[in-house]
């Protein structure tokens, strides 16, 4: 019996730990006894796939098909999905979400007294070309306020929902604008221990993607957990 | 070498991007699929007691003939035509959530020995800042259960947290308890 090429554990301090007391949520809501460590079978190397089939033209592009332009700073957002191995991942599906430019939600939990944009519903989804290259065309969202300590704001952010070629590939993150004054108090944001690991959740300000008298660009590449070369022994 | 993108949670706003995959009943776009039709329900709770209203649950599982519908699983089993293998609900106001689907197959481990039926499950939620992954044992399958390697690294007095039990008329009842009494097992992979 051949062994499993193993995707790799978490390089040191790059992955949040469950409990964040500054996120006040993760003290309940996290597990209170240690992992089990599992060696990885098919069950894990393995994963739901998505082609293009799940993707409508336009499913990728926030700014239409809600009868009109949502209200905003238009912006492109385009990057790459890789794997550690710097492999490009093609046909991955990534499904967004996010708050509209007045920092509001689509959702019936979202009580922040601050405008709905009847030409905005925060939701795209699209799959990764050949290369792993991606695009969504949105508005730049809004910070917004939650109730996690004092006058707690949230920083600009896009969420991001990928599943990889496998189970043990799942990521859900979330993508942060340069320069956001609100990023050194965020909890979510900073519950990632190490520096470097945080700021790779910055996207960069895109010139090349940048259409003027149209939209600025942000670029944001994405890095999926990477498989060994060779079977474990 | 790249290092992953960290994870982040789905905070509380994450039915506006992830229902549009949500799927209930796996049988559902297979008409052609056998096998032991099976219910699973159950409900996410903190160590409270109280539900997790604001969560979601996805599982991934091997057909009934134990093949995954994926192109790392070559072994020369069938495929049903429609089956994914792949489900993904909401948790509702009272934390529960239901599947309907076939009870899968075995499928090997990594030492190639069979593996006990299992559903892989994840779950995501507001306040958790990555998601838990854990897995649902059948309560039919002691036999295997107790040889299972993967039960096997679970303490005894937990493994009772991944089995599921029989609720009568094809359903089976399975709780995840996030942290505290009976807290479920979960898994780094």
């Amino acid at each position: 019996m051949t062994r499993l090429a193993q995707y790799r554990r978490p390089y040191w301090d790059t992955q949040p730990e469950y409990r964040f007391d500054p996120y006040a949520s993760t003290q309940k809501r996290s597990p209170g006894q240690p992992l089990i460590a599992l060696p990885q079978s098919l069950s894990e190397v393995t994963g739901p796939t998505f082609g293009a089939e799940f993707v409508r033209e336009g499913d990728n592009d926030l700014t239409v098909g809600n009868g009109g332009e949502p209200i905003g700073e238009r912006i492109l957002v385009t990057g790459r999905v890789l794997d550690e191995n710097g492999r490009p991942v093609p046909n991955a599906l990534i499904e967004v979400w996010q708050a509209n430019a007045a920092g509001r939600y689509v959702h019936k939990r979202d009580q922040h007294d601050a405008p709905l944009d009847p030409h905005f519903s925060g939701e795209g989804r699209t799959v990764t070309d050949a290369s792993g290259r991606y695009q969504f065309k949105t508005i730049k969202p809004g910070a917004y306020p939650w109730r996690n300590h004092h006058n707690a704001w949230r920083p600009q952010h896009i969420h991001f929902s990928l599943f990889g070629n496998a189970y043990a590939t799942r990521l859900v993150t979330q993508m942060y604008f340069p320069g956001d004054p609100l990023l050194p108090f965020d909890p979510i944001f900073n519950c990632v221990p190490d520096e470097k690991a945080r700021d790779r959740l910055v996207a960069s300000l895109d010139w090349e993607t940048t259409q003027p008298e149209y939209a600025l660009g942000y670029h944001f590449d994405i890095v999926l957990r990477g498989r060994d070369a060779t079977p474990m022994e | 070498m790249l290092y992953a993108t960290a994870s982040q949670t789905v905070g509380p706003y994450l039915h506006i991007g992830l229902n549009g995959l949500n799927c209930a009943d796996l049988t559902a776009s297979a008409p052609e699929l056998a096998g032991q039709r099976i219910v699973i329900e159950g409900r996410v709770t903190d160590p409270d007691g109280e539900p997790v209203p604001d969560g979601m649950v996805e599982i991934w599982q091997a057909n009934p003939a134990g093949r995954y519908r994926h192109p790392d699983d070559a072994r020369e089993l069938p495929l049903v035509p429609g089956f994914t293998g792949f489900g993904r609900v909401p948790t509702e106001a009272d934390g529960s959530f239901r599947f309907v689907t076939v009870k899968p197959g075995t499928v090997p481990g990594p030492d190639g020995r069979p593996q006990a039926p299992h559903i892989m499950v994840s779950v995501f939620m507001r306040g958790l800042v990555k998601h838990v992954a854990t897995r649902m044992y059948f309560p039919d399958e002691a036999a295997a259960n107790a040889a299972d390697a993967v039960l096997a690294l679970v303490p005894a007095e937990r493994r009772g947290t991944l089995i599921a039990s029989d609720a009568g008329n094809g359903t089976l009842r399975w709780d995840v308890a996030l942290q505290g009494q009976g807290e479920t097992v979960f898994f780094d992979i």
